[in-house]
């Protein structure tokens, strides 16, 4: 955004104190964690890292450790818990672009995530008479063609107001259920079977990408994750990031700050898709087996209750609430029947009483602010939260 | 099973093309008949797409809830007439027995819809409102409570469609181009024209729809010249849910087993997608909207070779409508319209 080129944008000291003061004050009254996000960037950079790194070597053990307590077993299968849980987690960071980021509401993600699965069921599997290519090879095609997809669907709707864009998602979702129920091409409950998976034996000659066994497929997908997240981070922190928060924010004073918002937000409705492509092969990999009854809308709420759950316009709010949505149901198996009715009703409960989610995005948007204030001021530290200022001037920060 | 299916499927390419037909001999065929079952389907997702406009018109939001307060009166109808011991073969009755059982089903349904409506807006949406949230936030809000509906009737009455009720033998009345039109048909059209003639006359004369199209044209001008806006949009609500309820007999009379916990999910899309069309906001472009989806989904269903079609292409042509005329076919918004 070019407001922060402004020299008038920096208050004097007195004035950023008193808004810090207040920031913070309003911050630890709203948060669930207070003071969690302070404390995290005031650590230096290297502790970050080092504690980053734990996080992701305890997130790789984790199908190793099989922590009890936390451990779905003896309902699910850990392993597969993790497998599918990542997928899951994956999703909500793509979805996260989309709504988080350009808050557009996209309804209809499980469709991208259909057309991903198919992408990888349609050239691996031996069911199906076209060409068949390696596994690995469909991961970047999914993206491709739900990336197409995207294209596809958002130039024409994302001219309009974001409800058109909501309802026509809705729509789009359920098309391709049903599509994939008569074009007889995608085989609608019969199905794929065997979808190929990543080649490689183990020692002793197993194929080691099972699908009984999940630990395989939750690494892949964890790097997977970790690569999108490093992605999606410089995103957020670059000129497309800055576009997407500006219309989210407010789509009309970004286009007239020069912001060409619907270049940007058929840019963040195509990243979305494709990652919800990929995100699509890899479950349809870890599964084996694809066919119409997996892709309702029902589903699609449930991407988007994660997205809002663990925080909209937040990448780890988002791998949060990917995981928890997939991992309630499987550990507390005595309501994973009622998994829509208690996704619908918490994305009612959130969005009123705490539309921020578990892990608000104020505090990352608040922590590059911060940091470009300190870069302006030459100074580095002591004036929490202030930064706010400098990327946007005090109304509606708690979006 | 699937093992057994699966040696006979491989390596049959799918080449013949009976899943998607161009037939247009079977559509100059039937052409009346599905020009005339069509218009009834018209009829009620028009009287559904009457919900989504108002409010739309009111509060500028999608209330995707519509579609449970349609399937809430669905349901309404279904206890009340199963009360009254109507089952899968037309009760033997007479005319006027029936006309009364049917009324009381109505009545029932409008009230069950009416309050459905009325507490989607107290739970869901008025909190938002009084803290003020962003558009994102009423859109979030609105599919979830939607589904939490949804997903309550499913964990009440589970996954199955409820047993079928037939509320009387359709009749045969005219013979239009050889084509029978039933009782049925005539029934549900002009009821349901009669009922959205009623509302249409009712924003544009009554002083409560004067607050109406005041609040859907300024909020806070019309608070300043005494519009109570809370009441007003409880009062929209009200008749959103009022036409559902009344939508939803007529559902149920066409589609005698089509109670069913998600059965309001696509007809509601549909409905939303013949607001758009008529142009959302504009009481009449609803009737107009509904009854083009209805006619246009039934000629692609028969030109095309399958009933799913019908989805598909009402949703192609709401996409379609976007790119070409966004504003819909008859425009104005619901503030515009005129006294």
């Amino acid at each position: 955004m070019s407001t922060t080129d402004g020299p008038t944008l920096i208050p004097d000291d007195s004035s950023a104190q008193e808004i810090a003061d207040r920031e913070a004050k309003m911050r630890r009254r709203k948060g669930w964690f207070p003071g969690l996000s302070d404390k995290w960037n005031a650590l230096p950079r290297q502790t970050q890292w080092l504690f980053l790194i734990i996080v992701v070597v305890i997130a790789y053990l984790l199908p190793i450790l099989n922590p009890p307590l936390i451990t779905t077993e003896p309902g699910n299968n850990w392993q597969i818990a993790l497998a599918q849980m990542s997928v899951y987690a994956l999703i909500a960071v793509g979805l996260n672009v989309v709504v988080g980021y350009a808050g557009l509401l996209d309804l209809g993600y499980v469709a991208f995530f259909a057309l991903g699965s198919y992408t990888a069921a349609m050239f691996t599997s031996p069911d199906s008479p076209y060409v068949h290519i390696p596994y690995l090879w469909t991961l970047p095609l999914a993206m491709a063609v739900a990336m197409f997809f995207g294209v596809v669907l958002g130039v024409p709707t994302l001219r309009l107001r974001g409800d058109y864009l909501a309802i026509v998602t809705l729509g789009f979702g359920e098309i391709v259920r049903i599509l994939a129920t008569i074009i007889p091409a995608m085989k609608g409950q019969v199905g794929f079977q065997n979808v190929g998976h990543p080649p490689g034996t183990d020692s002793a000659g197993q194929t080691i990408f099972q699908n009984s066994n999940g630990t395989p497929w939750y690494w892949l997908t964890l790097t997977i994750i970790i690569v999108v997240l490093l992605a999606a981070g410089n995103l957020e922190r670059s000129r497309v990031g800055r576009a997407w928060i500006a219309i989210r924010e407010d789509e009309d004073a970004a286009e007239i700050m020069g912001v060409p918002t619907f270049k940007y937000k058929v840019w963040a409705f195509a990243i979305g898709a494709s990652v919800g492509g990929l995100s699509g092969a890899l479950f349809a990999g870890q599964v084996g087996f694809v066919n119409n009854q997996k892709f309702d809308i029902a589903t699609s709420i449930l991407f988007v209750a994660a997205v809002v759950m663990g925080g909209t316009g937040n990448k780890v709010g988002a791998i949060l609430g990917g995981a928890l949505v997939a991992y309630i149901p499987l550990r507390f198996t005595a309501i994973a029947e009622f998994k829509y009715l208690i996704f619908g009703a918490a994305l009612v409960i959130i969005m009123i009483f705490r539309p921020g989610g578990l892990l608000p995005a104020r505090q990352s948007l608040l922590a590059y602010g911060r940091l470009a204030y300190n870069k302006l001021r030459g100074t580095n530290g002591d004036i929490p939260a202030s930064g706010k200022v400098v990327l946007q001037s005090g109304k509606g920060a708690d979006k | 099973m699937i093992s057994e299916v699966i040696p006979t499927l491989l390596h049959s390419v799918p080449v013949d093309d009976t899943w998607i037909t161009f037939d247009v001999n079977s559509f100059t065929q039937n052409f009346w008949s599905s020009t005339f079952d069509g218009l009834t389907f018209g009829a009620i997702y028009a009287l559904v797409a009457l919900g989504y406009t108002l409010v739309y018109g009111v509060l500028n939001l999608i209330n995707f809830a519509h579609s449970e307060v349609f399937i809430t009166g669905c349901y309404g109808v279904f206890f009340t007439l199963s009360a009254l011991n109507f089952g899968p073969s037309a009760p033997r009755l007479a005319f006027w027995a029936i006309v009364g059982n049917l009324v009381l089903a109505l009545i029932v349904a409008i009230i069950a819809s009416a309050l459905m409506a009325v507490i989607v807006e107290r739970v869901a949406y008025k909190p938002l409102r009084q803290r003020k949230a962003p558009r994102l936030a009423f859109l979030i809000t609105a599919i979830g409570v939607s589904f939490a509906i949804q997903y309550t009737i499913y964990w009440w009455r589970g996954p199955s469609p409820e047993a079928a009720l037939t509320m009387f033998r359709p009749l045969p009345i005219f013979d239009v181009f050889g084509t029978i039109i039933d009782s049925q048909q005539v029934v549900i059209v002009v009821a349901a024209i009669i009922l959205m003639i009623a509302t249409d006359q009712f924003i544009r004369r009554s002083k409560t729809g004067r607050g109406i199209r005041a609040v859907a044209q300024d909020p806070d001008t019309a608070t300043l010249m005494g519009v109570n806006k809370e009441r007003i949009i409880v009062t929209t609500f009200i008749i959103g849910g009022i036409l559902a309820g009344a939508a939803a007999l007529f559902y149920v009379m066409k589609i005698p087993s089509g109670v069913q916990y998600n059965g309001g999910f696509i007809l509601g899309v549909k409905a939303f997608a013949a607001a758009v069309l008529g142009g959302i906001g504009n009481v009449r472009g609803a009737l107009l909207g509904g009854l083009l989806i209805g006619l246009i989904g039934n000629y692609g269903q028969v030109l095309l070779g399958s009933s799913q079609w019908t989805d598909v292409v009402a949703f192609v042509v709401l996409v379609l409508v976007l790119i070409v005329r966004p504003e819909g076919v008859l425009g104005s918004s619901l503030g515009k319209s005129k006294a």
